[in-house]
């Protein structure tokens, strides 16, 4: 079975990190953090749904992110994700990683 | 730190994972609904908003799995697979009881056989250090191992070089006192380090003190452990205590180890020393102790022999008359205990080991044919999202409780075959098979029943896996992809069933040719009518029966007591009953003939009374029988058998000649008659020359009676026991039974009939599965050419046809599995060539009638589904497409 063709594929690793830094605004409930991270890409990321929640589950183990059921401004039920002090953490991490990278991806694509 | 409290939100979950489901699939709903409202925002109508959010939310199902596999713990899934595996197990039971059923015959046999490899091979004998042990014997033309005299015993011990110590040993039938009269026992005398020899210490009380075996010192004795149990039960204040054997008081000074066992002089209640003060033990031609010794460090075995060889030599040189043609031979104490057990457990081993390898392709070839009929369910679930990993892990699921289930009853059944085949023993050998007391469940047994497990489930769950690996899954989706399927089992099973035959062929003929040993053995002739013959040992106490007139007198009163017994047409009074062995041999010399002093014939002689030979129902050559009052007082004679008149006397007449024993002045014997050769060792040995001797001319205070009787041989021995006693309460009578069984218990008919039959059930076994996965792959190749064999009847196949179709196919397969098969058998039977009895491991017949067997059943196996083919209506074939 091949895997279904995504509209734009992420790098690796780096969806821990647009949850995490979406979150440092406010906190989301799942839908709000796809959403946002498709605006703030201005459409060009898509978070499927498919990663979005596996994804969420493993902060949550991790400790990085906490989760409330709270109403909604529509009145609804929905589970918000908050940012915790460990996760604050773990995103300055991550950041300085993920910039690493792409400095060096940089790099070797001037060279070439 | 981190990784803990991981574990805790991770338990904390799977505690509550009912509300943890139930939130994630709030969480999507949402989410979904969401996104369809943007969708429909975004101008799209309500239904098409709908399937579009539905389709970019993906399979909710696999979505949950997904965040499953983050927050669950692996057991969880293998659960799940386990509880799968069960289900479609449970589903099929026919297929689940036969696999775990032939899965567990396999083990079964190779477990209970690897047990008693473990306990007479693998494990250690109960001494210190057993590898530098040696079994030591002098050696004479006739017996390669023969015994050591006492005297003799005192110079190797002196003399030689080699052995950090040397000890004998002697096991012994000893009459034990008791305040309700005698009782037969068995003992075993030693000498004084014996059991420092062997590094042994008792668990209980002190050892032999050295000297304590010399004549001067007071009789002691150790106890086995099993004698301090069942007859003092387990006292700590046996210590002192007296027990009368074979008329001494000796003191009870020590308990041995319950572990401690000696086979070669089992079975010992009693250990005594050797007290060396008369007639045998005194006399250096009398050749009747084994010696055991330990190596000095650095000395190997030849280097030892070659020292002893010399020493026997010597001694040779300076005793003629005692020590003429006395050598010298020694063997590992390991080899001389186990060394004849070890070809027969070997073969047996190799047998199992065959039978749980038909057994596995059996099972193996039933789980390909499942996994065909299985391509369409594993297809619908890859396309549904199964995994291939998560597929892989459940047919390995499922291959391991079937190895369970095939283990669990396997590793029971072990359990009561071991106790089945010990049972099945003879009692006699099994007390002098001491080292089977080890039989059970060891840490090795079960690190090999481990083993097997591991093997069979890698097996098992490969096989399968493998099948998919083949073939493109996505093809089975596809109709009419079946031939193609059907193909790659065609392939794969057909070489599993030509393994499968040829190993039952290999299994078959190995049974065929021990069979026929068997059979050869039992009808080898002995010389004698051994149907209605009762046989019965005496033993009279020393005391009051050792000297001449009055064993004489003993053996007249035995035979007038016997004679009048019911039913008992004859008796017969001998030295030795015929097949036990050629041993209890005399020295002789031709009297006439030129002689240089030591020269002799060394030969059995049995010492019997006039009616012996016609209650054994011998036959005369030559001559004529002794008569009644042929004793000491007549002029002496002696009866030669056939080998001996050959061997001794070509082309001569030996009647009216002269022998003479020759330590001592001549004291001529005239020989009377020639006997045809009567058996006196064991039926696979080579008759040897034997002289018989009036037993009054040579009487003795044991002797065997011999009665020929109209009745049941084993109804009559109570009495016979009875009107024993009746002469004398303190005669025993250790050993009676009927000639019979005396023939069919002796250890060589024993060795051929337990192989034989053991061999031969595997045999049948690997037979019955081999047709069975024969059958399994003929008709599963006509179930897969049904359309095809339809479409070729529709066109005109007559049914004959059809039948050469189906059977030529299989003809291959059996042909080729009959030739690797017998080529294989003649390879396996030169390996067993010591455990076959005037038998050639090629021999035709037995080649033939395997081939013929197995040809004949693997034909009717295949023949069951040709008819069926044949039998097919091609129109319905053709609708059921």
């Amino acid at each position: 079975m091949q895997p279904m063709a995504k509209k734009s594929d992420l790098l690796p690793g780096t969806l821990d990190l647009l949850i995490l830094k979406t979150l440092t605004r406010a906190p989301q409930h799942g839908y709000g953090i796809a959403l946002s991270i498709k605006q703030s890409s201005q459409d060009f990321l898509t978070v499927e749904e498919g990663s979005l929640y596996p994804a969420l589950q493993r902060l949550l183990l991790q400790g990085w992110v906490k989760a409330e059921w709270k109403k909604t401004e529509t009145n609804r039920r929905a589970r918000y994700y908050t940012l915790t002090q460990s996760g604050r953490k773990q995103l300055g991490v991550e950041l300085s990683q993920f910039q690493r990278m792409i400095a060096a991806i940089g790099r070797v694509l001037q060279d070439a | 730190m981190n990784s803990l409290l991981r574990f805790f939100r991770q338990f904390w979950i799977l505690l509550r994972r009912e509300k943890f489901n139930n939130e994630l699939e709030e969480e999507m709903a949402f989410h979904r609904e969401h996104a369809e409202k943007q969708l429909q925002a975004d101008g799209l109508p309500p239904q098409a908003a709908q399937h579009a959010a539905r389709r970019q939310f993906g399979s909710a199902l696999r979505l949950k799995e997904a965040s499953h596999d983050i927050v669950g713990f692996r057991f969880e899934s293998v659960l799940q697979d386990f509880r799968f595996a069960l289900r479609q197990l449970r589903k099929n039971p026919g297929f689940t009881a036969t696999a775990a059923l032939m899965l567990a015959l396999g083990m079964c046999a190779s477990i209970a056989i690897f047990a008693f490899v473990d306990a007479a091979l693998l494990k250690p004998l109960p001494y210190r250090d057993p590898s530098t042990l040696v079994a030591v014997f002098e050696s004479t033309s006739a017996f390669p191992h023969s015994n050591l005299s006492y005297p003799d015993y005192l110079d190797w011990k002196k003399l030689n070089t080699v052995f950090r110590s040397l000890d004998i040993f002697d096991g012994n039938e000893m009459i034990l006192t008791t305040p309700s009269g005698a009782q037969p026992t068995h003992g075993a005398r030693v000498s004084d380090g014996f059991f420092r020899t062997l590094g042994v210490a008792p668990v209980l009380g002190r050892d032999f003190a050295p000297g304590e075996d010399l004549p001067s010192a007071a009789r002691t004795v150790l106890l086995s452990y099993a004698t301090w149990q069942q007859r003092y039960g387990g006292n700590k204040d046996v210590l002192g205590q007296t027990v009368v054997l074979d008329g001494n008081a000796n003191v009870i000074i020590g308990v041995l180890p319950a572990d401690f066992h000696f086979a070669p002089a089992e079975p010992a209640a009693f250990w005594t020393t050797m007290h060396a003060s008369s007639g045998c033990d005194i006399r250096r031609s009398c050749h009747g102790l084994y010696g055991v010794a330990r190596l000095k460090d650095g000395v190997s075995l030849s280097t030892a022999l070659a020292n002893v060889t010399a020493i026997a030599a010597q001694l040779e040189k300076l005793y003629p008359d005692d020590n003429m043609g006395q050598g010298a031979s020694l063997t590992t104490l390991t080899e001389y205990i186990v060394g004849d057990i070890r070809p027969i457990l070997f073969v047996l081993l190799c047998g199992a080991g065959l039978l749980l390898l038909i057994a596995s392709i059996n099972v193996a070839s039933l789980l390909l044919v499942r996994s065909e009929s299985r391509k369409r369910e594993v297809a619908v679930r890859t396309a549904l999202g199964a995994s291939r990993v998560r597929l892989t892990r459940q047919f390995v699921t499922e291959g391991l409780v079937l190895v369970a289930a095939g283990s669990v009853l396997g590793l029971g059944s072990a359990y009561w075959t071991m106790q089945l085949l010990t049972k099945l023993i003879p009692q006699n050998m099994l007390a002098r098979m001491t080292f089977l007391r080890g039989l059970g469940f060891t840490a090795r047994v079960w690190v090999f029943a481990a083993i097997i497990s591991v093997l069979a489930a890698a097996l098992f769950s490969l096989t399968p896996t493998l099948h998919f690996s083949w073939s493109q899954i996505r093809d089975s989706l596809a109709e009419g992809s079946r031939a193609h399927a059907g193909n790659t089992w065609r392939r794969v099973g057909s070489k599993l069933v030509v393994l499968e035959l040829a190993t039952a062929v290999v299994l078959l003929v190995g049974a065929g040719l021990l069979g026929k040993s068997l059979y050869l053995l039992l009808q080898v002739d002995i010389g004698m009518r051994p149907e209605h013959l009762a046989t019965l040992s005496i033993d009279a106490p020393n005391s009051n029966y050792e000297k001449n007139p009055q064993a004489i007198a003993l053996e007249r009163r035995v035979i007038r007591e016997m004679a009048v017994l019911p039913g008992v047409e004859s008796v017969g009074i001998t030295s030795d009953i015929p097949v036990t062995h050629w041993g209890n041999t005399t020295w002789l010399r031709v009297l006439g003939r030129p002689w240089n002093g030591h020269d002799h014939i060394d030969v059995p002689e049995r010492d019997v009374n006039p009616e012996y030979f016609t209650t054994l129902g011998a036959k005369l050559v030559r001559g004529r029988y002794f008569t009644e009052g042929e004793d000491a007082s007549k002029p002496h004679v002696v009866i030669i058998n056939q080998a001996f008149a050959k061997e001794y006397f070509p082309g001569e007449d030996p009647i009216g000649k002269q022998l003479s024993h020759i330590s001592v002045a001549p004291d001529p014997m005239e020989i009377v008659g020639i006997v045809q050769d009567i058996k006196e060792g064991q039926l696979d040995t080579v008759n040897q020359g034997a002289v018989y001797i009036p037993f009054e001319q040579s009487p003795n205070n044991y002797f065997n009676v011999v009665l020929r009787t109209s009745q049941a041989e084993q109804s009559l021995l109570p009495a016979m026991r009875a009107a024993i006693h009746q002469i004398d309460p303190d005669i025993i009578t250790p050993a009676g039974s009927s000639m019979l069984e005396v023939i069919n218990g002796s250890p060589s008919a024993y060795m051929h009939r337990s192989s034989a039959w053991l061999v031969g059930g595997f045999a049948l076994l690997a037979l019955l599965l081999g047709i069975v996965g024969l059958y399994g792959v003929v008709a599963y190749s006509v179930s897969q050419r049904t359309r095809e064999i339809g479409i070729r009847m529709a066109l005109g196949a007559q049914s004959r046809s059809v039948y050469q179709l189906i059977l030529k196919e299989a003809g291959r397969l059996i042909a080729i599995g009959l030739v690797i098969g017998l080529v294989c058998s003649i390879a396996a039977a030169t390996l067993m060539r010591t455990l076959l009895f005037s038998v050639r491991s090629w021999d035709v017949p037995t080649l033939a009638a395997v081939a013929a067997v197995l040809a004949i059943f693997a034909l009717l196996a295949s023949y069951i589904p040709a008819r069926r083919a044949a039998s097919l209506d091609p129109v319905e074939t053709l609708r059921a497409e």
